[in-house]
């Protein structure tokens, strides 16, 4: 037996024992975790309960996911600047609006090239005298310089490195976590506040990548294990690991930077002009305006859809879409068993004009073709707690 | 039965009367995870030894499963269409994958038994 395709976003070649750990690795290895390399860190691909277990379980109650390999960082005023100057440094990056991003108020964007591609895709959250951007561990380093070179004169940039993440989610997850700070109930969706338990300083904000409504919260270093295992010890909260994650995330129609983004796709073609507010639609004013604002006006080459296989074989990234007549559309950039729809589900790109739900196509599998058919996003429906 | 005998790709193959039940051993199936799909070829599918058997898929990864010996495909566990969690479950019983009509027993010579298998999963952790 060979694996012949690796878990997704897990190729990396750093040698075992020049990986990285985070501040929960002894906590992990306590529970049983699978150790996997991911972007250069020692990461639980599961526990022991397993994949699917721990995706229903997420759905189901509520699971808590170290994601302390992520890039956190802080930037703030110089002395005498104002907020509002962070912020339009920052939109020189970015497609969203975060001149008009409120204290308190949480948005998701992207870094785009000068072509429209996506560098990295991130949270920009408010939190009055600076913004917290969390960004993806494989893209931190690159994000980092390019946040200093490029608007390293016009702000404070702090990387948090000495921050850990960790994501609480699932329909029980804010009850879990109110039992520690009952204020956290208050937040809705995409919202953010610092709370302080124990002494230690809580970045909250009420958001996530599985479809489902929690927390993410970033706390120090030294106190993520003590609040980890108060976590745990909460009635319906189990530990999950990157399996799950990404089999809910992609249930949940979410992108994964490397697989469903990256510098050859533009947000409009995966589907997330929505992310991208008026103000900066009219005026531009970030890197590859030129080539977003004409596809929001006549519309993308392709679009990232939702794809659902016959039968019970799952396809996998890299897989070439075609035409039931054989004519070729594009590719697979992520698929998984879905654990909550219970068959395979899959997202890719097809040329705009096959974009429509509903159609069935061909999938690559192996050496045959499957059919599959489009699928509007998400499959699994968000259940986000909005106000 | 006969003796179960190992592969260093972690098949094991059953052996009765020149029929070897072929499987993974419960060191694949808990390498690979939740098992959600099985594809298995058809009966009368002629193979070699080292040739690709089957294809197994966890949630996130695709494994090729090969052929312990040669010989010709005579029944495939089509239960595991239903139920592929039996490879997790059952690895050396109702997880079972094929039956291979073996075309040269000395093949089964080049296989490890029990406690070779079981040395060979200590050199590999």
């Amino acid at each position: 037996m060979r694996a012949l395709i690796a878990t997704a976003g897990t190729g990396s070649v750093t040698p075992e024992d020049a990986l990285l750990e985070t501040p929960l690795g002894a906590l992990h290895r306590e529970l049983g975790a699978r150790m996997v390399p991911f972007a250069g860190y020692a990461m639980p691909l599961q526990y022991r309960a397993g994949i699917l277990a721990e995706h229903r379980h997420t759905r189901g109650s509520a699971s808590l996911f170290d994601v302390s390999h992520m890039g956190q960082v802080r930037l703030s005023a110089r002395p005498g600047a104002s907020m509002e100057s962070v912020a339009r440094a920052l939109e020189r990056l970015v497609a969203a609006d975060i001149v008009g991003l409120g204290p308190g108020r949480q948005r998701y964007t992207q870094f785009t090239n000068g072509t429209g591609g996506i560098l990295d895709d991130l949270m920009v959250t408010s939190l009055g005298d600076h913004l917290w951007l969390v960004v993806n561990a494989a893209c931190k380093h690159d994000d980092i310089e390019r946040l200093k070179v490029l608007i390293g004169e016009e702000c404070d940039i702090e990387v948090l490195e000495k921050r850990a993440l960790v994501a609480l989610q699932g329909p029980a997850a804010v009850a879990a976590f109110a039992r520690l700070v009952p204020d956290s109930q208050g937040l809705s969706f995409m919202q953010a506040a610092l709370w302080t338990l124990d002494g230690e300083t809580l970045m909250v904000s009420r958001s996530g990548y599985t479809g489902e409504d929690g927390v993410e919260v970033s706390v120090s270093s030294g106190g993520v294990d003590a609040l980890a295992r108060r976590l745990l010890a909460a009635d319906g909260v189990e530990a999950a690991g990157l399996g799950a994650r990404d089999s809910l995330r992609l249930e949940a129609g979410l992108c994964l930077h490397g697989n469903d983004i990256d510098t050859t796709t533009t947000p409009v073609e995966a589907g997330l002009a929505w992310s991208i507010q008026k103000r900066r639609r009219l005026e531009g004013g970030f890197p590859g305006a030129d080539v977003i604002v004409s596809q929001l006006r006549d519309g993308p080459p392709r679009r990232r859809v939702g794809l659902v296989p016959q039968g019970r074989a799952p396809v996998r990234e890299g897989a070439a879409i075609r035409s039931s007549s054989g004519a070729p559309l594009g590719t697979v950039t992520s698929g998984v068993f879905g654990p909550t729809a219970e068959r395979p589900v899959a997202m890719g790109y097809v040329a705009g004009e096959a974009a429509v739900t509903g159609t069935v196509v061909e999938v690559e599998r192996r050496s045959s073709w499957i059919e599959a058919e489009i699928r509007s996003l998400p499959f699994v429906p968000h259940r986000y707690h909005r106000s | 039965m006969g003796k179960r005998l190992y592969s260093r790709e972690h098949e094991w193959i059953d052996v009765d009367d020149g029929i070897g039940t072929v499987g993974i051993s419960d060191y694949a199936q808990e390498q690979l995870g939740d098992v959600v799909f099985v594809e298995l070829p058809e009966s009368g599918h002629e193979v070699e030894s080292g040739d690709e058997l089957c294809v197994v898929e966890s949630v996130k990864a695709a494994s090729e499963v090969y052929a312990p010996v040669s010989g010709e495909v005579v029944e495939v566990n089509d239960a595991l269409g239903d139920d592929p969690a039996e490879v997790n479950a059952n690895p050396y019983g109702s997880g079972w994958f094929v039956w291979i009509r073996l075309a040269n027993a000395g093949e089964l010579d080049e296989l490890m038994d029990e406690d070779a298998y079981r040395e060979y999963l200590g050199e590999l952790a």
